[in-house]
């Protein structure tokens, strides 16, 4: 990447930008500096970081969605980690090769969103201590022993990965004037549908459920039941943006097809609800 | 002509934050898909624009990449129509019952693109699947990758191009859908491929494409020729 001729390219189109950005050589001499602290993968975030500073829109809201998302991604990488390192827990061959397929990816995110936060001048947020029983720290919740029973364990893994597409989702918007963040957010977005896919796919072979898909029809949980209805709740929606999918343009569209071709978002509030059982 | 017009009512508005062929492509937009539209493309293509019939023009701003992704989910569902038309050799009941499934998510996407666009909709486009042999499940399935991979590339790259958070949000609500279908098609390949490292990098993320890289591909699959160059870069 040259940043040099970024900020030319940048003066050709905003002959005012070094106005806000102070002065050319504290712009390029803050991007080197950022530089020499970040991960590679990390300098185009804080790039977008620096440039939206310069156009005098906080980042405070694109730090919260990354804090938040910070948080799922902690669940997820601990609940795999732990998943992983179980004894006799995930059978041997594609299964283990997919659950540390999935759990490295989450440890990825986690640590690319950490480096993200802080070269946008925030502190992380620390992991929170995690009751995977979903009993607030009890142990002793619906899903008590989800590392000793690989069903039980599965079922989990749909449901933090369902949610977790939902969950990003749903802040895609929060992101809209921050390029480099929201295609960071959107790549990490359709990994979590990748693994959700799979983990359903993994679910369906184990039951010999035929009814199972990798895509999500209604608002079903997949035979999950009751306690995790609140993460598909709103799937069932058949009408985009005021267009009826169900047999549009009388192609004969089912219902179930119309649910499963969308995915829908879930806003913030909704998915801290559906995790706070998971949080001691 | 139509720039003398334009330009300098443009610059009173705002102050030069963007460049000239922005804010042409930003006021062309407005009517898009009208005959005024034609005219001025038209009035204009003696300066800097792309000569016309270089294609079915995608348009500009949200619209053009509305287009855009109408033009890409032609393609999905043309092709798994006629895949599900007569299943490859030895296909299986979860073979055609998932490819089934996928043809009606993507007709789905393909006639809510149409009736969202309405009259700034481009034509239903002509596919060319002389390269794939739908008798083979290695072709039909290599196919089936390279086009959900390319969809999840090409709405992951569009997503910054996007300036109205609505239809932001209806891009995302696709494109997990198509990841659902990129990792499904990779799993009948290969079971465990489905977000391997030819998907997925090594910072957990998947890929992300402009328009110009993914329309490369997927004209290997079009006779209709797509003029993107009114879409927004940026």
């Amino acid at each position: 990447m040259n940043i040099e001729h970024i900020i030319t390219e940048l003066e050709k189109k905003d002959p005012e930008v070094y106005d806000r950005m102070s002065s050319r050589r504290s712009a390029i001499s803050g991007i080197a500096s950022i530089g020499g602290k970040l991960a590679l993968a990390a300098i185009p975030l804080a790039l977008g970081s620096l440039f939206k500073k310069a156009y005098g829109q906080s980042t405070g809201n694109i730090v919260g969605v990354l804090q938040y998302a910070l948080t799922l991604e902690y669940l997820e990488a601990e609940f795999y980690t732990m998943g992983a390192a179980a004894p006799g827990l995930v059978p041997a061959g594609p299964p283990t090769g997919a659950i540390a397929t999935i759990r490295d990816h989450e440890n990825a995110h986690v640590a690319l969103l950490k480096t993200t936060i802080s070269a946008l001048g925030a502190t992380p947020v620390a992991k929170p201590t995690f009751d995977f029983s979903a009993g607030n720290g009890s142990g002793n919740g619906p899903f008590k022993g989800v590392f000793t029973n690989y069903p039980l364990f599965l079922a989990v893994a749909q449901t933090f990965e369902d949610t977790g597409v939902r969950a990003y989702k749903g802040q895609a918007g929060e992101l809209i004037s921050n390029n480099d963040v929201l295609t960071a957010a959107l790549k990490i977005h359709s990994v979590e549908a990748r693994h959700a896919a799979h983990i359903r796919y993994m679910r369906r072979n184990l039951t010999s459920n035929t009814g199972l898909k990798p895509w999500i029809t209604g608002n079903d949980t997949g035979g999950i039941g009751a306690a995790v209805q609140a993460s598909y709740n709103g799937e069932e929606t058949s009408t985009q943006a005021g267009i009826n999918i169900v047999n549009i343009n009388g192609l004969g569209i089912s219902m179930n097809a119309a649910t499963e071709a969308f995915d829908e978002p879930l806003s913030k509030d909704a998915v801290l609800a559906i995790v706070d059982p998971f949080i001691v | 002509m139509a720039e003398k017009l334009i330009v300098p009512q443009e610059q009173e508005g705002r102050a030069m934050l963007s460049s000239k062929g922005q804010q042409r492509r930003q006021f062309l937009s407005l009517f898009a898909g009208t005959a005024a539209a034609a005219t001025l493309m038209h009035a204009c293509s003696n300066n800097d624009d792309p000569t016309p019939n270089n294609g079915i023009n995608l348009g500009g701003g949200d619209i053009g990449i509305l287009n855009y992704a109408y033009a890409l989910e032609q393609l999905e569902a043309a092709f798994y129509i006629r895949v599900a038309q007569t299943f490859f050799t030895g296909a299986t009941a979860t073979e055609q019952q998932f490819l089934t499934e996928i043809r009606d998510h993507e007709i789905a996407h393909r006639e809510f693109f149409r009736n969202a666009l309405g009259g700034k909709a481009i034509p239903s486009l002509e596919v060319d699947f002389s390269k794939i042999d739908f008798n083979s499940r290695a072709s039909v399935l290599g196919t089936a990758k390279a086009f959900e991979d390319l969809g999840v590339a090409a709405y992951n790259g569009a997503g910054k191009l996007i300036t109205d958070g609505n239809y932001l949000l209806l891009a995302g609500k696709i494109v997990s859908v198509e990841a659902r279908h990129a990792a499904m098609i990779r799993d009948l390949l290969s079971n465990g491929s489905f977000a391997d490292n030819t998907a997925v990098d090594a910072n957990g993320l998947d890929m992300a494409l402009p328009p110009g890289e993914v329309l490369k591909v997927a004209g290997g699959f079009l006779k209709s020729k797509i003029d993107a160059s009114n879409l927004p870069t940026s």
